[in-house]
């Protein structure tokens, strides 16, 4: 065979890679790494230190052995020929994975929690240095019927205490260092708790695959929700939900039909607004955690978009969505309990001063982008595709 | 039957056929399943082996870092499909060329990362096995480059030769280490590879690079440096044809004869008899054939002497033109003896221009139908493939691209990925992708929300509906009524519908109370999907309108439900029995002729069972909940005559 006679080559270094497209420097870095992505979540970072995050872990879903693995994306002191830094994600370490990766949640910066399609909650231990990722410790079947286990859909956290969702329609209480679990709600749903979110120490809301939004309090002992939401008639399901970092009564859910909703949990049954943001199943929402003015979407018709809504007079950029919302100032961002009559950006009043900017954050959309997340400059996204996008300038 | 191209190689499966055994084999798409049968070549039947092999012919498709050249590939793939409808036809040849750069891009890429894991590993077996992939990448890229070349490009005379050039500068590229080591070194000049790099520099025609590693040795020889300066001048003057120039290929022609005649006059001269070095260059600046066969080692290929001789012989050679050189220095170099390689006769395909020979070859010599599918694809979008008839399938582009694709369909995570694929293959594609994606197991709600996505975005009702189905039955089994619900819903699945509603019925008169009402309350317009689960809306709405003592309401509705014939006949009495409770009420609900026809509907149900066969018990329980309803009827029915009858007074 020709192996022999281009065996010489193979010790040529292979460097010439000249042909390869430049990227622009707005881009984000792209990362193949070999198996689809189903959730990208960020370490946080020590609150008091002004530091970008360095740190993601990733989790994949639908290989034969899913993974959950640590990068890093630091400059790892190398420079390129260029001069450039080499800002290419590295591998720190992974683990093997019981089934496919549902959902990622750190709890703190040194133990992060996955849900699994095998309806398992599991605590990974990440060692300071981020060289090491143990098991902590296993709910094995958190979810699951009378024989069958059943996926678990999503978890959130608050230290200590997290909450898991699964198809099973269970919604299940722990507490990260305690082995038992302390409260199950058995039949909280009669169809698949697709996401979760707290908006209160004691409060939960989650969102099912029949187009509601149930609000739990656990301080109540029944097992019937303490509200239920819904768009009237539509039974579009809801695949995520998050709520406004500082205002916890306002919410955001996007659903199959890639619609963005913006609810006001305190008032009235309907959403307070809808935008047609997705072609197929809007993934994950997010508010940007310290400038919630910003807001990131991603879906299975591969885009990622950021919204921004700024109020603004130049009335011909203005997305006629029929979204209206009004800025009250840069400065207002109420802290947890502080009056309420201040009013969000994102809800309420007057249309004609206000606008809504959407960007598209990835250069070329094919396959679903399944997770993303957002904190400080920087935003990750992982994809079907077995992509990695690390964006680390954001304009927020 | 049609002829063979090569002779079938024999896989030898471990742990099958000791016993003389005869071996029986299924065909799966990619995958090739083998068994032992009973029957032997000789001798009585035996038991045989319980044992399935599964035998894969691409194994490539599982290698973690090739995944990245099949997922970053399917991105061009994609990328071109739709550069089709966007791009006034005459900047098309740019973007093809730009789109087959990237590709080699992304196989160079590859190539880089096993290299550095064929290093780093400490595993014989697997640095071998990247080893090898590195050198089946390595000559696919040589391919793919030598055809971008010819075909893409298409360049004409002047400018094909300096493409070629470049061809094969990248692919010797060990020149330019062994350039850099000899000039660190101490005194560059002593070096002993030193002459080996001037002469490989003149060779690939890198004129200006020789001249800078000769200057090393000409400063330290102060003696000859008339002979020096004589051979960087003719090295100086050496035409190149620039194609974004104003030169006409004729004159540059002119402008290279003569600089030809100047070499040849040095060699007549014995201008460089006292370097035997120098003399050997200039022989290999006027095309000195035998010369160049001396320089084998630095050439190392054939297509490398073909380029160099050409540079030296005929600068301006046409496309046409090329198959005569390629295949005299193909015997030149290889010798008369020596039988060519698979890798060399596909180069030579390439050089007669024969590209469907190419592809074939290709598809024979590799294992995996990555390149020929992608390079196809490619080719096919510059019209260069002329319907060539395949005794099967529509054309070689789809043809390839739905083997490639089905391929990856195997595999339990790049599916994904083949559903473009499909999608790019007019003829069959759909057939495929509707067997395929029914096949896909679904161990998620989420998975199968992406696979239903696939399907619903390409009208595929069939499929939605199976795949629903499957969820729906999957949901059922583990007793979650509203989950499987909520699905047939989604496929528009009638009569699995019914059949949940019956469930939910039959839950109704077990428990006594419905399960799952946040679903069933919420049903909206759905409802509508199948009488029984019209039904079971409505019949939801009248238990929940009783709970809020909504009496008048509750009453026409369960009314309704009876003689708009949307309840079930056995369903009246129970039916009938919810209406007791609101015939007991101490105001009258039912009107004077809502009473009469409840009245009615009671008669019309004893008519019926009057004729089907009941048990003794079941008869009396009947009879004596029909009396129990008759005395409420006629109770109701007197306080309603006097209340409707004060009313009017």
């Amino acid at each position: 065979m020709w192996r022999e006679t281009l065996l010489h080559e193979k010790q040529t270094e292979l460097n010439n890679r000249s042909t390869r497209a430049h990227r622009d420097s707005m881009d984000p870095i792209a990362k193949y790494i070999s198996q689809k992505i189903s959730k990208t979540r960020w370490r946080p970072i020590s609150a008091a230190l002004l530091q970008q995050p360095e740190v993601f872990a990733a989790g994949s879903w639908d290989n034969e052995n899913n993974r959950v693995s640590i990068w890093s994306v630091g400059d790892h002191g190398a420079s390129n020929t260029d001069g450039e830094f080499d800002e290419e994600p590295q591998l720190l370490c992974d683990s093997l994975h019981d089934g496919d990766v549902m959902d990622l949640q750190f709890l703190d910066q040194e133990r992060l929690v996955s849900a699994s399609s095998s309806g398992a909650v599991t605590i990974f231990k990440l060692q300071p240095d981020c060289q090491a990722l143990s098991l902590a410790h296993v709910w094995d079947r958190a979810h699951g019927y009378s024989c069958d286990p059943a996926p678990c859909t999503a978890v959130v956290c608050r230290s200590p205490e997290l909450v898991s969702v699964g198809e099973d329609g269970r919604v299940v209480l722990y507490k990260a260092d305690q082995t038992e679990v302390v409260r199950v709600i058995e039949h909280a749903d009669s169809s698949t708790i697709h996401a979760v979110t707290f908006l209160r120490t004691t409060e939960v809301l989650t969102v099912n695959s029949i187009g509601q939004l149930k609000m739990w309090d656990f301080r109540q002992q029944s097992d019937s929700p303490a509200q239920i939401l819904s768009l009237t008639g539509d039974r579009v399901p809801l695949h995520c939900v998050d709520k406004h970092p500082n205002q916890q009564h306002i919410v955001a859910t996007g659903g199959q039909d890639g619609m963005l909703c913006i609810w006001d949990v305190r008032q009235g049954n309907t959403p307070f607004s809808l935008i047609e943001a997705h072609s197929a199943e809007m993934w994950e929402v997010h508010f940007h955690p310290s400038n919630p003015n910003h807001l990131f979407t991603c879906s299975e018709d591969g885009s990622l978009l950021h919204w921004e809504t700024t109020s603004g007079s130049d009335m011909s950029t203005l997305l006629q969505r029929g979204w209206n919302s009004r800025v009250v100032s840069h400065s207002a961002v109420p802290l947890p309990g502080e009056d309420d009559s201040v009013v969000s950006a994102w809800l309420a009043g007057d249309s004609s001063r206000n606008r809504l900017e959407a960007t598209h954050m990835l250069p070329s959309q094919t396959l679903s982008v399944n997770s993303l997340d957002v904190l400080e400059q920087c935003l990750v996204c992982g994809t079907d595709g077995e992509a990695v996008y690390v964006h680390r300038q954001l304009p927020v | 039957m049609e002829e063979l191209d090569v002779e079938p190689s024999t896989t030898l499966i471990p742990g099958v056929g000791f016993h003389q055994k005869h071996l029986g084999f299924e065909w799966g798409p990619g995958d090739l399943l083998v068994y032992e049968t009973n029957y032997r070549l000789q001798g009585p039947r035996s038991a045989s082996s319980p044992l399935l092999h599964m035998v894969r012919r691409d194994e490539d498709i599982c290698s973690p870092i090739l995944r990245k050249l099949f997922n970053e590939s399917h991105l061009i793939f994609v990328g071109l499909q739709k550069l089709k409808e966007d791009v006034p036809s005459k900047n098309k040849k740019s973007q093809f060329v730009s789109v087959s750069k990237n590709y080699r891009s992304v196989i160079r890429a590859c190539m880089e990362e096993l290299q550095q894991n064929a290093v780093s590993t400490r595993e014989g077996s697997l640095a071998s096995q990247y080893g090898d992939q590195v050198s089946i990448l390595l000559a696919i890229e040589l391919i793919w480059n030598l055809c971008e070349v010819l075909f893409i490009d298409a360049a004409p005379a002047g400018s094909l030769l300096l493409l070629l050039l470049d061809w094969v500068r990248l692919h010797k590229s060990d020149v330019d280490t062994r350039a850099r080591e000899v000039l660190q070194s101490e005194s560059p000049a002593l070096h002993h590879s030193y002459w080996d790099v001037v002469i490989s520099l003149v060779l690939q025609g890198r004129t200006d690079e020789a001249r800078q590693v000769l200057s090393k040795q000409a400063s330290l020889r102060a003696e000859s440096s008339s002979v020096f300066k004589r051979m960087d001048g003719l090295l100086q003057t050496m035409p190149i044809f620039n194609p974004a120039g104003t030169q006409t290929l004729t004159e540059f022609d002119v402008k290279w004869r003569h600089w030809h005649e100047e070499c040849d006059r040095c060699l007549q001269d014995n201008t460089f008899a006292s370097s035997r070095q120098l003399e050997t260059i200039c022989k290999i600046l006027v095309g000195d054939e035998d010369t160049l066969l001396e320089q084998k080692e630095l050439l190392s290929t054939w297509y490398h002497f073909l380029v160099t001789r050409l540079l030296f012989t005929h600068p301006t050679i046409k496309p046409p033109d090329l198959h005569y050189y390629a295949q005299s220095s193909m015997n030149m170099f290889l010798g008369p003896r020596a039988s060519p390689e698979p890798l060399d006769i596909i180069l030579l395909s390439a050089f007669e221009f024969d590209l469907h020979q190419v592809i074939k070859d290709c598809s024979i010599a590799l294992n995996n139908w990555w390149f020929v599918a992608h390079l196809t694809d490619l080719l096919d979008h510059c019209k260069l493939l002329q319907s060539h008839n395949l005794h099967f399938g529509s054309n070689l582009r789809e043809f390839l691209v739905l083997e490639y694709a089905s391929g990856l369909f195997t595999h339990h995570s790049l599916w994904q990925l083949a559903v473009d694929y499909f999608d790019h293959c007019p003829e069959f594609g759909r057939v495929y992708l509707e067997l395929q994606i029914e096949r896909v197991p679904l161990d998620t709600e989420r998975k199968a929300i992406k696979v239903l996505r696939i399907c619903e975005d390409r009208q595929m009702s069939e499929q939605v509906r199976s795949i629903c189905k499957i969820m729906a039955k999957r949901a059922l089994r583990n007793n979650r009524l509203g989950s499987a619900l909520s699905w047939s819903i989604r496929a528009k699945d009638a009569a699995f519908a019914t059949l949940i509603s019956e469930r939910f019925l039959q839950d109704y008169s077990n428990k006594g109370s419905f399960t799952d009402l946040d679903l069933l309350d919420n049903l909206g317009p759905a409802m509508l999907l199948s009488d029984r689960l019209t039904f079971l809306g409505k019949y939801r709405e009248f238990h929940r309108l009783y709970g809020e003592k909504r009496f008048s309401e509750a009453a026409r509705l369960l009314l309704s439900l009876m003689t708009a014939k949307i309840a079930p006949r056995s369903l009246w009495m129970t039916l009938l029995t919810d209406a007791l409770p609101l015939l007991e009420q101490k105001e009258v609900i039912f009107s004077v002729d809502q009473t009469y026809e409840l009245m009615s509907c009671l008669e019309e149900l004893n008519l019926d069972s009057k004729d089907s066969n009941q048990t003794d018990q079941d008869e009396d329980i009947e009879s004596t909940k029909t009396e129990l309803l008759r005395l409420a009827l006629a109770r109701n029915l007197a306080m309603a005559i006097v209340k409707e009858g004060t009313i009017e007074t």
